[in-house]
């Protein structure tokens, strides 16, 4: 190869941008051809792309230049992009960040991921298929998360004989889907990936085409000068306190400026200080701007950890515990309302519920659908309910501070991405009532301490047969009981629900609160439920003091219960009359480290009803006073 | 960094010497300043390192003061595994990898800082900044976490653990415009200087110590230098007459072959990087 271009590129930082389009658009091949014709191919990889053409390559003799970016063993053989890929490039004019995203349906979250940090997209179309709903569902995604400024290449225009009239019908077509989302377009170029029309070199083929080429597009795009002044916002990411006479707030600046003597607030607590010292390697600053990781010392001593956030008093963020997003949901577990799952917005970490589902987004039209769930790559529209109140602003307002994801609390997995619209204000009117007679004093006058005692276990396990031989074992012992029974509730409090996983956790959800309930009336409570999901189980545990729960696994094989059968109900859903029937149509999660543990093939009822009993009287009768100051059980950090 | 010292229980910042993780351990200076680097470093040696690496490596560590812990595959070494006798995939995946493993395993490690860049190589060009491994050490390209914004997702399970790569987005030019702009020293090898080479395959093999065997009047003087290091028979030299960091970015510049050219433990196949970060290479 000839020498890179001479000249070195500007001192802007790289562009970040994002190429997507449907699946065969050839996306990987003008990745190829760009790093091809503006010499960034190196004489070894050219050898190893010739090499591997041969074996993989899908354009007969030609380098197929898709090659030098499907890097994954598994890319090759099926000749499809997988994952997101990275790519370096670098003009004379400019350094760019190419992020070369995957154009099928099922890897929607992969290009939503690249989308996330690009600041412009590259949208290709096959100019003999013109926009197709992916192309939509993908200028979607980048309008959704933000993306201002899109390119497009209608690409292969060689396989429509550089028709101008075809190019300008997909060009207007194009530009009314950008219009409809909000998409700046650049420019629409007509572009051949694989002979290079148009990509750094400008075609002979199209001589009816005075535009620029695709290199020159991205040379000139300018995002900087979009980006509106924001407020000053410092999530704080360490506490830097090498001893006791230095003790510093280390984190990047999300947006804005901070001076020496600038006023800051706690955005949580309300709690102000001034800058007293910016503090980095090569020595204090009087200035910090957004993008630069610094220390930040304050002149007075006020209470601050990871998680919080910095922020002009005149200029706050939202602090709420309730708020309307948009979420991706990328995991191949369905998004459940109800569900506990924890949420990274900034550097905060905090437990948090979808109470709301009000619709998905359909790519096609971008209409809204009813929904119970989002399955993975959906796209929804949600309320979230937090812990405790969280500091935020509209994702509109700040990419920043606005966007967070969702985390499974089993598996660590993220499981979505989500963009805050706005706080929902009428948390803000709901608060706490303080009663005189509250759960202490409830107990005291029963003399014991109130729990839950949870019994989980397949259907037909022996979870109520147990259940009700401890009841009147307590009963008879003077403890005041009440027993929640699955069957009883579903006949009357739930009795609107149904057996999908969504209406199973919200079926456990209420179940949870009411036995809360209970405790605070100063009860032992007995509750029977499959409770076939772990999070939903700890959720339950997360709503009383941490002495006060009591998981009881009836562990029967499933083939005994199948066998035992009480109420038929096996017969019928192995027959597939009962869908989502837990352990044939529906998994059960088994307990990781239950208090109780009851093998039922190895101890008869009444000896493991005795185990429950014993737990129980141990940890209610002495002292006869209720650990824990009442109304204040909300899930603890351990939970 | 502070991403991960903020998350993870028990991290560690993996030191091969090489200029990538010389300016790793420049950016945790640093990031935690004025609090020295709150983790220690880990250097996997094979023992087949070039002698000016170690020497480097000690001075530094000496100079900066920081905790430096070294691991040696003491039972591959046992096997007589070396890169002249054995081949050299073995080598690299006993002496490297399955080290590296012991090293994680022992110090019960939840997160290792790797210099890995995305330009590097393709199955680099998919990794992520925070990159899962199981408790096998396991990487799967296809079940990586989606990495939004800045958002980085840390949580791992017992015995799971992290590879974090905060240069992902740098490049070879990146490194050396930094190393030039902080002024980082580097080890002398990354300069041209006339060192005793043999050629070998089209590579030129510096003769580091006796344990290479040459044939006789085969060692020549040459004016060379290397653009990455490793073991050193598997490492080939470049000839180039650049002094300093000015002349090697000037150098880079006009090269017309990647930087793990010289990299002979990459020729094997094509997917070979992605193999051996499937078993838990960095």
């Amino acid at each position: 190869m000839t020498a890179p271009p001479a000249a070195p590129a500007d001192d802007r930082p790289p562009l970040r941008v994002i190429t997507c389009g449907s699946v065969d658009d050839g996306k990987s091949t003008l990745i190829g051809r760009l790093l091809y014709d503006c010499r960034l191919i190196l004489d070894d990889q050219l050898a190893a792309v010739a090499r591997d053409s041969r074996r993989h390559g899908t354009v007969g003799d030609d380098l197929d230049l898709a090659l030098l970016v499907d890097g994954l063993a598994a890319e090759r053989e099926q000749g499809i992009t997988i994952d997101v890929a990275y790519r370096f490039f670098r003009t004379g004019r400019r350094a760019f960040i190419l992020a070369d995203t995957p154009g099928h349906e099922q890897f929607t979250r992969n290009m939503a991921t690249a989308a996330s940090t690009a600041e412009a997209a590259v949208v290709l179309v096959d100019a003999r298929k013109g926009v197709l709903a992916q192309t939509r569902r993908h200028s979607f995604i980048c309008a959704l998360l933000g993306i201002g400024t899109a390119i497009l290449a209608v690409n292969k225009i060689d396989l429509v004989d550089a028709s101008e009239d075809t190019f300008s019908r997909i060009a207007a077509d194009y530009r009314k889907v950008a219009a409809q989302l909000g998409l700046r377009t650049v420019v629409a170029i007509p572009v051949s990936a694989r002979w290079g029309d148009n990509v750094a070199i400008r075609s002979a083929r199209t001589p009816w085409y005075g535009g620029p080429t695709v290199v020159e597009a991205l040379e000139s795009i300018d995002v900087a000068g979009h980006a509106p002044e924001r407020p000053f916002r410092f999530p704080v990411q360490w506490v830097n306190r090498p001893g006791a006479d230095f003790r510093g707030y280390a984190g990047t600046v999300a947006s804005g400026a901070v001076a020496v003597g600038d006023a800051v607030v706690v955005a949580g607590s309300g709690q102000q200080s001034t800058v007293a010292r910016i503090v980095t390697f090569d020595g204090d600053r009087a200035v910090a701007c957004a993008g630069d990781a610094v220390t930040l010392v304050l002149a007075d001593a006020i209470d601050l950890a990871r998680g919080d956030l910095l922020a002009p008093p005149q200029h706050r963020p939202v602090v709420a515990d309730q708020f309307s997003a948009q979420l991706v949901w990328m995991s191949e577990q369905p998004m459940l309302p109800g569900r506990s799952y924890l949420m990274r917005i900034g550097t905060a970490m905090l437990p948090v519920r979808v109470t709301t589902l009000k619709h998905r987004i359909d790519i096609g039209d971008f209409g809204t659908v009813p929904a119970r769930t989002l399955a993975l790559n959906d796209i929804g529209v949600v309320n979230v309910a937090t812990a405790r109140p969280v500091a935020f602003d509209a994702y509109a307002d700040n990419r920043r501070t606005g966007a967070f994801i969702l985390i499974d609390r089993d598996t660590n997995a993220t499981a979505g991405a989500g963009m805050v619209l706005f706080p929902l204000r009428r948390a803000a009117n709901i608060h706490r009532q303080r009663h005189t007679v509250d759960k202490r004093a409830r107990a005291a006058l029963k003399q014991q301490r109130p729990c839950i005692v949870w019994f989980t276990g397949l259907s037909g396990s022996g979870k109520s047969t147990i259940a009700d031989l401890v009841e009147r074992t307590l009963h008879a012992r003077g403890i005041h009981t009440m027993l929640l029974d699955g069957d009883n509730v579903r006949l009357g409090l739930n009795h609107d629900l149904g057996f999908t996983d969504a209406d199973r956790v919200e079926n456990i959800r209420r179940v949870g609160e009411v036995a809360k309930l209970f405790v605070e009336s100063g009860l032992v409570v007995l509750c029977c439920f499959i409770s076939p999901f772990r999070a939903e189980r700890q959720m339950v545990r997360g709503l009383v003091q941490p002495e006060e729960f009591c998981e009881v696994f009836v562990d029967t094989p499933i083939e005994v219960c199948i066998d035992r059968d009480a109420k038929g109900l096996y017969r019928k859903a192995l027959a597939g009359e009962i869908p989502n029937f837990t352990g044939i149509g529906s998994p059960y999660e088994r307990p990781d480290a239950p208090e109780i543990t009851i093998a039922t093939l190895a101890e008869p009822p009444y000896t493991a009803a005795e185990r429950v009993v014993d737990w129980v009287l141990a940890r209610i009768q002495p002292g006869g006073q209720p650990t824990g100051a009442a109304g204040t059980s909300h899930g603890s950090a351990q939970a | 960094m502070r991403e991960v010292v903020a998350q993870a229980a028990n991290p560690v910042l993996l030191y091969s010497i090489g200029k990538d993780s010389t300016v790793m351990m420049h950016l945790a200076r640093k990031a935690f300043f004025p609090t020295p680097p709150p983790f220690p470093f880990l250097h996997i040696a094979t023992t087949w390192d070039f002698r000016d690496m170690i020497a480097y490596r000690d001075l530094l560590v000496q100079a900066l003061g920081v905790e430096l812990r070294v691991h040696t595959n003491a039972e591959g070494l046992e096997r007589g595994i070396s890169p002249i006798a054995s081949d050299p995939g073995v080598h690299a995946r006993v002496m490297i990898t399955e080290a590296l493993k012991q090293a994680l395993d022992q110090w019960t490690f939840d997160a290792a800082f790797g210099g890995g860049r995305r330009d590097e190589e393709k199955s680099r060009a998919k990794e992520r900044v925070f990159s899962f491994r199981s408790a096998q050490h396991a990487w799967d390209p296809r079940n990586q976490r989606p990495e939004l914004w800045n958002l980085y997702n840390a949580r791992v399970a017992a015995g799971e653990s992290m590879r974090v790569f905060p240069l992902s987005n740098w490049t070879e030019l990146d490194v050396w415009s930094y190393i030039a702009a902080e002024d980082i020293p580097v080890v002398p090898l990354y300069f041209a200087s006339d060192r005793p080479v043999v050629a070998r395959d089209g590579a030129l093999i510096l003769v580091d110590d006796d344990r290479l065997p040459v044939a006789a009047g085969e060692v020549r003087l040459r004016r060379v230098r290397f653009r990455t290091l490793g073991c050193y028979p598997l490492t080939a030299a470049i000839e180039s007459a650049a002094e300093t960091v000015d002349d090697i970015i000037a150098e880079m510049r006009a090269a017309t072959t990647s930087e793990r050219h010289g990299r002979l433990i990459d020729h094997d196949e094509a997917a070979s990087m992605e193999i051996k970060k499937r078993e838990g290479y960095f």
